[in-house]
């Protein structure tokens, strides 16, 4: 089972290709919005980018632990699944993820959580992003 | 909008601070981009008056399926150039487009002007007029700084700003847009000055369900590998643009020193090879954008002794090296790269800034200025001096600074110098002297850039020269980029986005027009910049082109005055056809 992780963050280019692509195939959205990962930059363009997204959390998982119906599943590599049917839009994971890589989708009422497909990792040109082995 | 039928326009009036949208469902028949603009261009502006009038507008448009594919990363601005008293059209990259249409508008008419100085910030629906005395007088870099503090959006943001030669109405001021790329031909830069606008922040966070997941998907990818799987854009991303700095100047066709040379012996010390070994240390992309064709290159400036140094990071690109290298023969890179962050600070056109200051050297030499006007004895290859230079013009220091910053043909008509100023219709030349394509693609463009038809590419693509097939090329191209421009492509991807493409990508997305239709599109986009050329009294049989483009031999040889007005009398009757076609 693998997890992604944003490795090379220094070569960034800021294409967004990684956002564009996770909105399309996870939620059939053309807007970065919909992304569960975000590029942002530190001090403007002239900064660094660095990649907002699941660190997949394995053995403590704070947003699976705010989670009061069981929403969030834990994956075995780490990080967690969402259960659509259980979640009821309260919003405590996002509070509860350290890193703020969990996004509320204002049209479904639902959180955006990284399922770690690699989608994002597939469309970077630069090899910034990395679907890799657990532990690797 | 996408999956819409009205294009949502968003007008802004800086005299009364009313702001108005209207979904326009009439656009459509011009596609977006350039189209659109052109189109709301003729609607609102007053060709009576001078074009930095009040009343005149700044039209800024996306295109139809901006954002959604790769390398369909650009915004238009049209516009009456205050440089050239004609049709200003100008492409910048960035975040703009994604942050326009993000913020939900396919286009966006700012006219009037504000009662002080004032920043436009959009924010979806949500648009302010706001006060910007106290970042008035700003680098363009350090508004940016301000402003990225200041409003929301950070990530999905695009921030438009002027520098201070904007500011003072510098006919070739520019339009920073974030950071690193700009609206910089033609003078925006001053139109926006005159307005007492010092920037524009758009941000937004609309979502657009897709349509058709399965097509779309298919078409984004296909467009995806052959961006990063084939050597298609290869050169843009490797050494960038200024891998032509060499062989453009082996060809003999890189202006050097004023045109007086048409080749540069020091090409190598300022070659793409070697601003990648000395000074590239990043490359960025718009967004978008997989390619990633802007290269920074950095230098570092010893400001004090006890090895004190301070380090700045500026975009390179062909036409700098050329503007701000060949042209004032400058064989160094960090000192290229150091007149590049003259012109980014103080907000000039690079090309401009730099034939501006070719002239005025050659002027001094010829003695038709003295050292008493200029203040600085401009010598070929004084970065020093042409620093200093950079930062007269753009405050307008003298008389002299004043009358060089309405533009080098004003300059060459006011002191005398014609002959050599190098400009085609008042636009200041991009780094070329390939043959006739060139010289009569710069003139009978619509914007009078290497970008209108590519002439420089075609002297180059012809085997032998032939008059009438030169100028059917150039038509043709011109044309083409008509329905390019209106869907705001890179012109990077020009040879990717075939109609074929351009097709796949347009039914994917809903749009289900056929190559014919495309055709009629490019056609009425064209006829209706030709249209706008002539109300602004544009008629290219009149441009007195400078003597010097006939005494240095271009890579071509030497040029006939008699040969280019044969070419541009026949394409005039090509532009005349066109305009009788019923479309």
């Amino acid at each position: 089972m693998k997890v992604l992780r944003a490795i090379e963050m220094n070569r960034c280019i800021g294409c967004f290709s990684c956002m564009i692509t996770c909105a399309a195939v996870n939620q059939q959205d053309h807007s970065i919005m919909k992304s569960a990962i975000r590029i942002k930059t530190s001090g403007g363009l002239t900064g660094k980018f660095v990649a907002i997204v699941c660190q997949a959390c394995k053995d403590d998982v704070p947003c699976a632990e705010a989670c009061p119906t069981g929403a969030l599943v834990r994956r075995q590599a780490g990080g967690v699944l969402l259960d659509k049917e259980k979640c009821v839009g309260c919003e405590r994971c996002v509070a509860a993820c350290t890193v703020d890589a969990i996004y509320f989708d204002l049209d479904t009422k639902r959180p955006i959580v990284c399922k770690h497909c690699g989608v994002c990792a597939r469309f970077c040109p630069h090899g910034c992003l990395r679907l890799l082995e657990e532990g690797q | 909008m996408l999956y819409e039928k009205a294009t949502k326009v968003l007008y802004i009036d800086l005299a009364t601070g009313k702001i108005e949208i209207k979904q326009r469902t009439d656009l459509s028949i011009y596609l977006g981009g350039v189209g659109v603009a052109s189109k709301l261009l003729d609607e609102t502006m007053q060709p009576e008056l001078p074009p930095l009038s009040p009343e005149q507008p700044i039209v800024l448009a996306i295109g139809a399926i901006s954002g959604i594919y790769p390398l369909i990363t650009k915004t238009v601005a049209m516009f009456i150039s205050p440089l050239t008293g004609e049709l200003g059209e100008s492409y910048a990259g960035g975040r703009l487009a994604l942050a326009l249409s993000m913020a939900g508008y396919d286009a966006v008419v700012i006219r009037g002007k504000a009662s002080r100085p004032s920043y436009i910030a959009i924010d979806g629906g949500k648009v302010e007029i706001k006060d910007a005395r106290p970042i008035w007088g700003m680098d363009s870099d350090v508004v940016g700084q301000f402003l990225r503090d200041s409003e929301e959006g950070s990530g999905k943001r695009s921030i438009l700003r002027i520098g201070p030669a904007g500011e003072k109405m510098v006919k070739f001021a520019s339009v920073c847009v974030d950071t690193y790329r700009h609206f910089g031909r033609l003078g925006l830069g001053a139109l926006m000055g005159s307005k007492l606008v010092k920037a524009v922040t758009v941000t937004g966070d609309k979502t657009t369900e897709i349509k058709d997941f399965k097509e779309y998907f298919l078409s984004y990818q296909t467009i995806f590998k052959s961006v990063t799987e084939t050597d298609l854009m290869a050169k843009y991303h490797d050494l960038g643009t200024s891998i032509n700095v060499e062989s453009i100047s082996a060809l003999g066709a890189l202006p050097t020193k004023n045109l007086t040379a048409n080749h540069f012996d020091d090409a190598e010390q300022i070659s793409g090879e070697t601003f990648a070994e000395e000074n590239l240390v990043r490359k960025l992309a718009c967004t978008g954008c997989p390619v990633g064709c802007i290269h920074i290159g950095q230098f570092r400036r010893k400001f004090d002794d006890g090895y004190d140094y301070e380090s700045v990071s500026v975009a390179y690109d062909y036409e700098l090296i050329y503007s701000l290298g060949a042209l004032l023969g400058i064989s160094k890179t960090d000192e290229v790269l150091q007149l590049i962050e003259a012109v980014e600070k103080t907000g000039m056109d690079a090309i401009s800034a730099g034939v501006a200051l070719a002239w005025a050297t050659e002027s001094l030499i010829q003695g038709i200025v003295t050292e008493a006007e200029t203040l600085l004895p401009l010598t070929y290859g004084n970065t020093e001096n042409y620093y200093q230079a950079l930062l007269y013009l753009s405050a307008r220091k003298n008389a002299f600074y004043q009358a060089l910053g309405e533009g080098t043909r004003f300059a060459g008509a006011k002191f005398g110098g014609e002959g050599f100023a190098l400009q085609v219709a008042g636009n200041e030349i991009p780094g070329y002297h390939t043959g006739y394509a060139n010289l009569v693609g710069l003139t009978v463009g619509a914007r009078h850039s290497h970008l209108c038809n590519a002439g420089y590419s075609v002297d180059q693509s012809l085997k032998t020269f032939d008059e009438n097939k030169a100028v059917n090329t150039l038509f043709d191209e011109e044309l083409e980029r008509c329905l390019l421009n209106s869907l705001v492509i890179c012109l990077f991807a020009r040879k990717l986005y075939t109609r074929e493409t351009v097709l796949k990508a347009l039914n994917a997305t809903g749009y289900l027009l056929t190559d014919d239709e495309l055709t009629t599109i490019a056609k009425r986009i064209y006829s209706m910049k030709l249209r706008l050329k002539e109300k602004l009294g544009f008629d290219p049989r009149q441009v007195k082109l400078p003597q010097r483009f006939f005494k240095t031999p271009s890579m071509n040889g030497l040029l006939e005055s008699s040969v280019v007005e044969r070419m541009i009398n026949r394409y005039t009757e090509k532009c005349s056809e066109l305009l009788a076609e019923k479309i």
